[in-house]
């Protein structure tokens, strides 16, 4: 029996190349490029890694979003994934974090038995970090997030995780199955090979659609959301501030202490 | 919520696809319009409702939300008072003041809570009346003693079950952003993470929105009574911010970011009533076992709590440069922070970063010393009362959100502020004169 390891991963719009346009206020995202969310490829990293220690692992890619993510899961097949499953149907758009897990969590419960699963902590689009947490509630997984070591007992039976905390890390052990969140610091992602590309376009990249997964439709979509948008708008453009003048290094932080003395700050 | 089109109305002008971040308007051929079309929404929207105020025909409209009836049962607002070992966390105090304002704002007889989760705790309820909490919800046990998914998950459920909060909101911290998914997944209802702002009042909302955003808040009725809540967060890197409402299910339910919410003034002396909550949690419950928990020998960095900050990016060129920014922040009282590409280089430790993926600071000065401004690093910093860039390029972004931008050579600029810093007062008489 394989060892199955499954990453959650997302296709996301690279955040860094996103501006706003300052006459109309929208955000431009003409030529934006869809990348592998960062924390997932430290996930997909960790199983990859797992892959490379032991010959009987399996690692399975599951993503839900539109065709175009095909593009990710691509990638993850070229850099060791064995198999790719992207959940894409109009049904799920629109879903938020509680919709998007019960979505995923169809896609996974088709897909069948696993050991394990590694997500991102979160994604850089929206930040949550609740997509992992809440798959790990409908599969009743024990989780642990922001893992950043991980390591695995011989009998493949238990992990010992460090996570991080804001003033130091806590050393968990837990059983497998388990959902485990990566951050960056877990390990540094490997690129894909020449090879692995080639490799990639021969490995089963599945395509499921709501029905595929036998998801119920009243859990998934925007209708099914317990959150909604109310308004979304960009951020008020601040005053112009002001650049200070001055002949010197001296003369300019004279000028700075100035202008901060005057406005009863310093 | 969807938005749809009114064909009667739409004369086919095209002026709301601008208002399309996603890009989501086309034309559908229609007749009963002089330009014999009318716009449609494709499959590309993501329903953030930036086009309700584009049409000045009234041809778009937000569908309806149904609410459900029973929601009337869930009242008070509950806040997460994380602790770790035995001591509150700041964030549990902002979050009651928080909570407080909310309350009220709801009615006069909506309290304010907070549930204190550990084991030999009793002494923090005195600390949570003390900063507005009206009642204290206690729930402990030794199996609580530390910070587990499942043991905290469970009990908290069932707290929520049994006493019916209408809100509870969780500091987004390490620990907040692991228990509150996992309880709102539980018990199917919304949670909304990293808020910078909450209301609950449209007219509250409206009044926030014209002075902090380029919302057009000509849509909503300020007389509006229904009280449910408005969590506001960025997205999109804070490039856009949103608004989530959860209409449908109780509790409601928030994580909020450390450090933008206002504590209230402190009342020695203050007290309320205690729930002693029994928890049911054996050890069973709990499948994940805490060998050790480790703090880190690193110094405290309270960026949260610092009045002036002094940060330092990849301008800096190395290593080195975070000794003259450590001593410029000595020199001034303040603490010293960092961009994350200081952190990714291996500069300075991520307890410092500041940003999107860091620390949301707001102190009254922001010194940004070589950073250029990425827009992670503005999410977590835009709202400082003064920001001070200096930076040798004249076109980094910085410039944009700075109050007051001197370019120039760090190295040689901080030296001569940390000299002249205490005679300040003196160069601003004399300036004045």
């Amino acid at each position: 029996m394989a060892f199955k390891v499954l990453v959650c991963a997302k296709q996301v719009p690279n955040t860094n190349e996103i501006k706003i346009n300052p006459e109309t206020g929208t955000l431009i995202r003409d030529g934006v490029e869809s990348i592998l969310n960062h924390d997932d490829a430290n996930a997909l990293e960790e199983a990859l890694a797992l892959k490379d220690k032991y010959d009987d692992v399996e690692v399975i890619v599951v993503s839900m979003g539109p065709p175009q993510a095909k593009d990710m899961l691509l990638e993850c097949l070229a850099k060791g994934a064995d198999e790719a499953i992207l959940l894409s149907d109009r049904a799920v758009g629109g879903s938020d974090t509680w919709a998007t897990s019960n979505a995923v969590t169809a896609a996974i419960k088709h897909y069948g038995e696993f050991d394990m699963i590694f997500a991102g902590r979160q994604a850089i689009d929206g930040d949550t970090a609740q997509v992992g947490p809440q798959i790990a509630e409908k599969l009743d997984l024990p989780q642990v997030t922001y893992v950043q070591k991980f390591e695995i007992s011989e009998d493949r039976k238990t992990v010992t995780v460090q996570r991080q905390l804001e003033d130091g890390y806590e050393v968990i052990e837990v059983p497998v199955p388990c959902m485990l969140t990566a951050i960056k610091e877990l390990n540094t992602p490997r690129y894909m090979s020449i090879g692995g590309i080639f490799d990639a376009k021969n490995k089963p990249l599945h395509v499921w659609s709501a029905a595929d997964v036998a998801v119920d439709l009243n859990t998934v979509g925007l209708k099914a959301s317990p959150t909604n948008v109310f308004r979304s708008f960009t951020p008020k453009p601040k005053e112009p501030g002001v650049k200070i003048e001055g002949d010197s290094e001296t003369d300019l932080a004279k000028n700075l202490l100035i202008k901060l003395k005057g406005k009863h700050v310093i | 919520m969807a938005i749809k089109i009114l064909k009667d109305k739409c004369i086919g002008c095209g002026i709301c696809f601008k208002s399309c971040p996603a890009d989501a308007f086309e034309f559908e051929a229609y007749d009963g319009n002089k330009l014999g079309k009318v716009a449609k929404i494709n499959a590309k929207c993501t329903f953030c409702n930036q086009c309700l105020t584009a049409c000045k025909f009234g041809a778009i409209e937000e569908e309806k939300i149904e609410v459900a009836d029973d929601l009337d049962d869930y009242k008070h607002v509950w806040v997460y008072a994380e602790q770790r070992d035995g001591k509150l966390m700041n964030v549990a105090l902002e979050l009651i003041g928080e909570g407080y304002r909310l309350a009220k704002e709801i009615s006069e007889d909506t309290q304010v809570c907070a549930v204190l989760v550990g084991d030999g705790i009793d002494h923090l309820a005195e600390e949570c009346f003390a900063y507005g909490a009206e009642k204290v919800y206690m729930i402990q046990d030794p199996l609580l003693k530390n910070f587990t998914t499942d043991g905290y998950a469970k009990v908290l459920v069932d707290a929520c079950y049994e006493y019916k909060p209408e809100i509870v909101i969780y500091g987004a911290t390490h620990i907040g952003r692991d228990l509150a998914p996992r309880v709102a997944a539980r018990m199917n209802t919304g949670l909304t993470a990293d808020c910078t702002r909450l209301d609950v009042r449209v007219s509250s909302y409206i009044e926030y929105a014209d002075k902090n955003t380029t919302l057009d808040t000509s849509t909503l009725d300020p007389n509006d009574p229904s009280t449910g809540i408005k969590q506001t967060r960025p997205a999109f890197g804070g490039n856009l911010m949103a608004t989530i409402i959860c209409p449908r299910t109780r509790p409601q339910m928030s994580t909020v970011r450390p450090g933008v919410m206002q504590k209230r003034e402190k009342v020695e002396g203050a007290t309320g009533e205690i729930v002693n909550v029994k928890p049911a949690i054996t050890e069973a419950d709990i499948r994940t076992k805490i060998v050790e928990i480790v703090k880190s020998a690193k110094e405290l960095v309270s960026l949260t709590d610092a009045d002036i900050i002094c940060s330092g990016g990849r301008g800096l060129g190395d290593p080195s440069g975070f000794e003259l920014i450590k001593e410029f922040a000595d020199k001034v009282g303040g603490v010293v922070g960092s961009s994350r590409a200081a952190v990714d280089a291996g500069w300075i430790d991520h307890s410092h970063q500041v940003g999107q993926t860091g620390t949301t600071v707001k102190p009254k000065i922001y010194f940004a010393c070589g950073i250029s401004g990425a827009i992670q690093h503005l999410a977590g910093m835009q709202t400082s009362d003064i920001i001070v860039a200096i930076n040798k390029d004249p076109d980094a972004p910085i410039f944009e959100v700075a109050d007051y931008g001197i370019v120039g050579d760090l190295y040689k600029v901080i030296p001569e502020i940390i000299a002249e810093w205490d005679n300040a007062e003196a160069l601003y008489d004399a300036s004045t004169k």
